[in-house]
């Protein structure tokens, strides 16, 4: 139910709907999470929304949505979908794996 | 759904690892021990009583017999070999065995071929994956690894891969694990330094779960595979091959390494067919095969006089030799014949002739073999030489042999085999026919067309030091008459004709003359 609500929000607007999975508390995963709050604050402020899965609670989602890496970052929407690996500390790239480089370009024009 | 919009992290996680940590050590009943003999029983609880290895039976043909009951339990085992080796042939058929025959689930973790790619390739081979999986018997992941569509940045762990397999181990029971081809990780993750650490913490975590796990490698330059996989499993290295040698291809497997326990160290060649794939542990045998003294007639009677008036030994190799049109085939099929009339079986290899070809020309003799044929009691195994390789006609022999369970053999002609390989690829290739069917006590004719017209070539001279009893068949023209003569060059054991018996090719089959016909020589009945 919130997951269709939240999909057609996405839709209508150009909210980013980003799901990071992580697998326990671990240093890396904290880090992961700190780095994408902070981009999105800086970058996507008011139009994103973050999921958090965890992969020692929910194992069978690994599988389905195969995850291989952790911390990994899935951008679900807007399409297609990316997948941005590692603990995000390297802004830039997780901006052009985010595809917002060019977009941030257009601002700057 | 696990969404949540605050961050989930300082939630304390569960940890289902621990948990199936401590369920993975206990021993299991029923777990099949390299040698029953060293298992007794203490409290009505089976434990190992020396060091010897614990064995996870492959349930392939010959395998598990070259590495003593299996490969080790509880460890990973490495097979290697390049592209088409039979890597995952052989991967899948332990874990379909594993479920079939020794009732232990299995995970398949697969990284280059999807699910429905590698079912649809096995179920030609007889391995049939979708019903295992719809048992709750097998699991197959497909797991996907896109270089192009990950970005990477800062620090990360293949934690995910942990826990999908520990998932996959968890929900049924799975003893066994293949992970086919591990190595296509270093094509999708550009971290090198990363993925060694992570397979190093893989292999360490199964172990820790005391899995029997099946990690495949593709074959690279210089190393046995290309990212030195050989390095993280220490356990036991199996390697195949796939050889073509003019335009021949022959399948080898061989153990390259198996620590802590015996094995054999031979190329073993394999088949993979219909019925998958199967090893054949052909080897030299050494020379323990016993000696029988029980006679067996070769179906004329004349030439049971000239053989001490009795035939050949049970069990003793025959090599009949001769040019083109000598009656080596019906010499053969007189004495195949005469083993079917005592009810024993005989399997006849033809590597020249159909056996309908071969069995309306010696109806033409008066030798009916049609009749055994249908009674269950003779067998062909007919195939062109140039089919496959030597090894894989060995293999493919030894495997008839071994599911016919004959008493007597012929090969007709063994020579027709010179046309795949050399002199002496085929006389070692003989060599280990031989031993296997002497240590069965079965008795094998090999004939042998002689190109020329003097009896002694090099060929017979090659293989005849490996035959027992050694019939030579001779034409020679006199007075426009075409004149066949039989001797005897020897016979290990007895007291053999020295005489050159004429010998004509009648209507009732292979007739040796009297003496008394015969304008020279003298019979010698013993």
């Amino acid at each position: 139910m919130e997951e269709t609500t939240l999909l057609e929000r996405s839709q209508d607007t150009d909210t980013f709907l980003l799901r990071l999975y992580v697998a326990g508390q671990t240093p890396k995963c904290i880090r992961a999470f700190a780095n994408l709050k902070r981009i999105c604050e800086e970058h996507l402020a008011g139009r994103y929304h973050i999921e958090m899965v965890d992969l020692l609670e929910n194992p069978q989602l690994a599988r389905g949505d195969q995850i291989l890496a952790v911390p990994t970052l899935v951008r679900r929407l807007p399409e297609p979908m990316k997948k941005i690996i590692g603990d995000l500390s390297n802004t830039e790239r997780v901006l052009v794996g985010l595809d917002l480089r060019p977009a941030l370009r257009r601002q700057a024009l | 759904m696990c969404s949540s919009h605050s961050p989930a992290l300082s939630r304390a996680c569960p940890s289902p690892r621990n948990r199936a940590k401590a369920r993975a050590g206990s021993w299991q009943p029923g777990t099949l021990l390299a040698k029953r003999r060293s298992v007794a029983a203490t409290n009505g609880k089976i434990v190992p009583l020396d060091q010897e290895l614990l064995k996870a039976p492959t349930g392939v043909q010959g395998l598990d017999e070259i590495t003593n009951g299996g490969l080790p339990r509880g460890r990973p085992t490495l097979i290697c070999g390049g592209a088409g080796s039979g890597k995952t042939l052989l991967a899948a058929s332990f874990l379909v065995n594993g479920v079939e025959q020794f009732g232990e689930p299995g995970v398949l973790m697969t990284f280059e071929e999807t699910s429905e790619e590698l079912a649809s390739d096995l179920a030609s081979l007889g391995l049939d994956l979708p019903k295992l999986v719809a048992e709750g018997q097998l699991i197959v992941d497909y797991v996907r690894v896109e270089r192009s569509e990950i970005e990477e940045t800062g620090e990360y762990d293949l934690e995910g891969l942990f826990v999908r397999l520990e998932h996959a181990v968890r929900s049924i029971g799975a003893k066994r694990i293949v992970l086919d081809t591990i190595e296509s990780l270093f094509a999708g993750l550009s971290d090198p330094g990363i993925l060694r650490a992570e397979l190093r913490r893989l292999f360490r975590w199964l172990k820790d779960k005391r899995l029997t796990a099946v990690i495949t490698g593709e074959r690279g330059e210089g190393g046995l595979t290309r990212q030195g996989l050989e390095e993280y499993v220490s356990d036991a290295v199996i390697l195949l091959d796939h050889r073509v040698q003019e335009q021949v291809s022959t399948r080898r497997l061989r153990i390259v390494k198996y620590r802590g326990s015996h094995h054999g160290t031979n190329e073993y060649p394999f088949l993979i067919d219909r019925n998958g794939l199967s090893v054949l542990p052909v080897t030299s045998l050494g020379l323990t095969h016993p000696a029988l003294e029980e006679r067996l007639s070769t179906g004329v009677d004349r030439l049971d006089d000239m053989l001490s008036g009795k035939g050949y030994y049970r069990g003793s190799t025959i090599l009949l030799s001769g040019t083109a049109g000598t009656g080596k085939t019906s010499l053969a099929a007189h004495f195949v014949d005469a083993a079917c009339r005592r009810g024993e079986r005989s399997l006849y290899f033809l590597f020249e002739e159909s056996p309908l070809q071969l069995m309306r020309n010696m109806r033409s003799i008066g030798i009916d073999l049609q009749q055994w044929v249908e009674r269950g009691l003779l067998q062909f195994h007919a195939d062109r030489p140039s089919r496959f390789g030597l090894e894989t006609h060995l293999a493919s022999m030894y495997r008839a042999v071994r599911e016919f369970k004959p008493l007597v053999t012929v090969t007709d002609p063994v020579t027709n085999l010179l046309t795949v390989g050399t002199q002496s690829d085929v006389r070692s290739m003989l060599t280990r026919v031989i031993d296997y069917l002497k240590l069965e006590s079965i008795t094998g004719v090999f004939t042998s067309l002689s190109p020329g017209k003097t009896e002694l070539e090099q060929t017979d001279a090659a293989i005849s030091s490996l035959m027992d009893t050694w019939i030579v068949l001779t034409i020679n023209e006199e007075q426009r008459q075409r004149r066949r003569w039989v001797s005897i060059l020897k016979s290990r054991g007895m007291a053999h004709s020295n005489t050159v018996n004429e010998y004509r090719l009648t209507d009732r089959g292979f007739q040796v003359l009297d003496a008394e016909s015969t304008r020279e020589g003298r019979a010698n009945g013993g």
